[in-house]
């Protein structure tokens, strides 16, 4: 985290700011696609509550959050796969109601998922026109006409590939674009694009971005989502920021100062600095060793880790600081061994870990609390004593029978110590409440008297009372000597709970925050890419009318952005803050 | 012998759910024990100890294998290719009884330990699904049983392999008594065991007890290993009750009983359960409700309709159990 080039220039690169402007939609360009009030529920949350969201032709829209803000629910109300409970749809300013994908599709609407949705097993040119090929004067597919029709089509994308092959004999790549080919053949108005770039290389980014200009001239809306900051920048016109299921803000990206931004998705004021408040951390750091127990280099993988790097002390709380699809599972799966690296190397005391594997990372000393409890944490019908000694198995055996006095034992401390609510060791654990699993999950861990301890999301889907406990029980580990890796999207909890906080984006680690840099205002500077932390720019003039943002920042700069052309002049938006 | 039965449910499940609990706890006892009762009642001869002696010896191959499969099916799997070891076990018996009758058991055990082998690299190392992996011996391990036996069936002189499958111990079967005591080990192997514990845990959620350290995919072998084994040994017992190595028709359709056998019995096929003892009444079961109709004169066709029906109880009180 060099301070001296400013980041002025990496909100957006001039050079990809060229095409936006092109064909930059103007506020007087036609609304294709409006949401009013939309609101959907399912059993337990409000996925989406008074959501509205409106979209011109020609615009590329980026739609952003966090986990659990609604972005998909949305994605999936527009287009058909959700019915809103309230709310409606406008679509060309005609009330619609989509039963149906198919419907939603034939009104124009197209979606790219993020998991490619084609049938592997087709070829390619049945791909595109699955449902609609064209057909001979016996009713039969025209092969040939069909054949030439997806080659034109991929050409026109720059991808050239035999139309006859199957699909699945792409790669992941090629596929994304043979999607986008259909989505785009089938005269869509609006083209809905769910992370597309999350399983491309960074020559196919560039072409995808060079057919988004194309959808732009001739004037079909663009849905786009990404957490990839850099690429919201160059390539969208607007933003619309949504945050638990309801409706945050909507404007032009290009006057949008990115640590707003980022303050708007995380839902934390920029100098709302609340250190020791609301969490049950204590307040003191602890006493770090000097020594790092763990030590990772350059940790690798593709499309997922790009060099990361860390140490973790014994005695020490380490953040883990990243938005969503930064990294932070990835690193804390691969130093565990549960995720196999292409580069990189895990030490513990200085000794390399070998073959990654989960049982090698157990026995150097590794635990690693996984962030989805009910897939990869716990096993619902056993009970809570076999959930406890589930990994400790072997070290309460004799010749491979299991000692029941000492799996006892075991139990009735962690479930004393972690104040396991259950009937008795014997529940299944299917049937506790989502603190209790967790903390027999926390269970399952301590009692391999693990030196470090991984925590992604501990205190995620818990109710409040088992939170603190978790929170003040992370504390009191650390005070032990042990070294904790702390992983949360709650910022507060982050910055609370840290002693320190290593930052990552796009795979890789970016920065660190020490001392009294452990601060909210710090990291969202540093999750934001800003090098220095800045004041809150005053900026509350977003609204979904589409007036361009006024850059209100005190800038040496000065000039305000022109109406209608936010790409073009992102420099003023970003803050001139040399402190 | 269930794996949880002290577990009590707290939330408030509806009775038609604790219904299913019950039945899918100790509906197969109850059955088993209501079909006694019957008989007791309404058939003539059959609660004498020759017909329960017949009755047991003709059930102890399936329990045998049945054992196998439930712990198979308690890691979410299913294995096709226990008919193909049984067949591949009765082959082998007469190529080696030259040697005495330990060797040829040993050979033919090995032969059942070498198809788990294949079966479980097959799912765990290369990850197929156990239906496709265990296909692949279903079909080619008979053949290969039919080329070592040059498509023949062989008479069994040897006294010693005929003793095992005639012989008795105080007045009961060697094979009811093998069987029984297999029970028990099996028993003992899942409730106290590491081993046990981590087939359970892997078929309760197996990327759960992947980051947890198990050793998934050795327990995953060792599970299609021991079904194997178990599966050849079936083979060696109906041989010598046979008299005859009959590679062509031995253990046909045995893992659609087995499998019977495991679901009636309570074990739930998505995994992570296994209900020993519940397997061997789910084959008794079977077994005395097809003796019980065809001492009453009905087709052999009508034991079949019936043991479809108590299947599909099975499985829709499973399903009904796990619907929470």
């Amino acid at each position: 985290m060099a301070p001296p080039e400013a980041a002025p220039f990496e909100a957006a690169p001039p050079e990809a700011a060229t095409p936006a402007t092109s064909g930059a939609p103007s506020s007087a360009a036609p609304t294709v696609l409006e949401a009013h009030g939309v609101g959907k529920r399912f059993p337990g949350v409000v996925a989406l509550d008074d959501v509205s969201f409106s979209l011109r032709a020609g615009e590329v829209h980026a739609l952003v959050g966090e986990n659990g803000a609604g972005k998909s629910t949305l994605i999936k109300a527009l287009t058909g796969v959700h019915r809103p409970d309230s709310g409606e749809l406008l679509l060309s300013g005609r009330p619609v109601r989509f039963a149906r994908p198919s419907e939603a599709q034939a009104a124009g609407i197209s979606t790219i998922y993020q998991e490619v949705n084609l049938v592997p097993l087709m070829s390619v040119a049945r791909n595109i026109f699955l449902g609609r090929e064209p057909r001979n004067r016996f009713g039969l597919i025209d092969f040939p006409r069909m054949h030439a029709e997806a080659a034109a089509l991929l050409g026109g994308f720059g991808v050239t590939v035999d139309p006859r092959r199957p699909l699945d004999s792409l790669g992941i790549g090629t596929q994304q674009m043979v999607a986008l080919a259909r989505a785009v053949s089938v005269e869509a108005h609006v083209v809905v694009m769910d992370e597309p770039t999350s399983s491309l290389e960074p020559r196919e980014v560039e072409t995808l971005f060079r057919i988004i200009d194309d959808l732009r001239r001739r004037d079909i809306a663009v849905v786009y989502v990404s957490h990839r900051m850099d690429e919201l920048y160059r390539i969208c016109d607007r933003v619309t920021v949504l945050r638990d299921g309801r409706h945050i803000h909507t404007g032009p990206i290009g006057g949008l100062d990115r640590m707003r931004l980022v303050s708007m998705m995380l839902g934390r004021e920029i100098s709302e600095v609340r250190r020791h408040g609301m969490t049950s951390f204590g307040s003191e750091g602890h006493d770090v060793a000097r020594k790092p127990v763990l030590t990772a280099t350059g940790l690798a993988r593709r499309h997922q880790l790009d060099d990361v790097s860390l140490e973790l002390h014994p005695g020490e709380v380490l953040g883990l600081g990243g938005l969503l699809g930064s990294g932070r599972s990835e690193t804390a799966k691969a130093l565990a061994g549960a995720l196999a690296l292409d580069a990189g190397q895990v030490r513990v005391d200085g000794a390399p870990l070998g073959r990654f594997s989960s049982a090698g990372a157990i026995r150097a000393g590794i635990s690693l609390l996984p962030e989805d409890r009910k897939a990869e944490g716990i096993v619902p019908g056993l009970s809570v004593r076999e959930n406890i000694v589930l990994a400790a198995l072997p070290r309460l055996s004799r010749l491979g029978i299991v000692s029941r006095a000492r799996q006892d034992r075991v139990v009735d401390i962690f479930m004393k110590r972690l104040r396991i609510k259950a009937s008795s060791p014997e529940q299944k654990v299917g049937e506790l409440s989502g603190g209790n699993q967790q903390k027999v999950l926390l269970a399952r861990w301590l009692c391999l008297e693990p030196k470090v301890l991984l925590l992604d999301e501990p205190t995620r889907g818990i109710d409040v009372g088992a939170k603190a406990e978790v929170q003040a029980l992370i504390d009191e580990l650390a005070q032990e000597g042990l070294a904790v890796l702390l992983i949360s999207s709650d910022i507060e909890e982050l910055v609370e709970g840290s002693d320190r906080i290593v930052v990552l984006r796009s795979g890789g680690t970016v920065g660190e925050l020490v001392g009294e840099n452990v601060s909210e205002d710090a990291l969202l500077a540093a999750l934001a890419d800003h090098t220095t932390p800045t004041q809150d720019s005053p900026n509350p003039a977003d609204t979904t009318t589409g007036a361009p943002v006024p850059a209100a920042e005190p800038s040496a700069a000065g000039s305000a952005p022109a109406q209608a052309s936010p790409p073009a002049d992102p420099a003023p938006a970003a803050e001139e803050d040399p402190r | 012998m269930t794996t949880q039965a002290t577990a009590t449910p707290v939330r408030g499940t509806g009775t038609r759910r604790n219904t299913a609990a019950w039945l899918q706890e100790y509906g197969v006892y109850a059955a088993v024990a209501a079909l006694l009762l019957f008989n007791a009642f309404f058939t003539e001869y059959f609660l004498t100890a020759d017909n329960l002696r017949t009755q047991l010896i003709q059930v102890a191959p399936i329990v045998i294998v049945a054992l196998g499969m439930a712990l198979v099916i308690g890691t979410e799997g299913v294995d096709l290719s226990v008919g193909s070891a049984m067949a591949l076990a009765a082959a082998l018996l007469p190529l080696y009884l030259g040697y005495g009758l330990v060797p040829a058991l040993l050979v033919a055990l090995l032969a059942g330990a070498v198809v788990g082998l294949v079966n479980g690299a097959l799912v765990s190392v290369v990850g197929l699904q156990p239906i496709v992996a265990t296909l692949a011996l279903f079909v080619g391990g008979r053949g290969f049983a039919l080329v070592l036996a040059d498509g023949q069936l062989k008479q069994i002189v040897n006294p010693d392999l005929l003793a095992l499958g005639t012989g008795s111990l105080l007045g009961i079967p060697l094979v009811v008594l093998i069987a029984g005591v297999l029970a028990l080990a099996v028993a003992f192997l899942v409730h106290r065991t590491t081993f046990g514990r981590q087939v359970v845990a892997i078929g309760g959620n197996r990327r759960a007890a992947a980051l947890a350290g198990l050793p998934v995919k050795r327990v995953l072998t060792g599970v299609y290993v021991l079904c194997g084994v178990l599966a050849a040994l079936a083979g060696v017992l109906a041989t010598s009750r046979l008299t005859a190595s009959d590679p062509s028709s031995l253990g046909t359709l045995m893992e659609l009983s087995a499998i019977t056998a495991v679901v009636v019995g309570g074990t739930p096929l998505s995994g992570g359960s296994v209900r020993v003892l519940g397997t061997v009444a789910g084959a008794l079961l079977m077994q005395l409700l097809r003796a019980t109709l065809v001492k009453h004169d009905l087709p052999d066709s009508t034991a079949q309709i019936a043991q479809a029906a108590i299947i599909i109880a099975a499985v829709y009180v499973a399903r009904e159990r796990r619907s929470r």
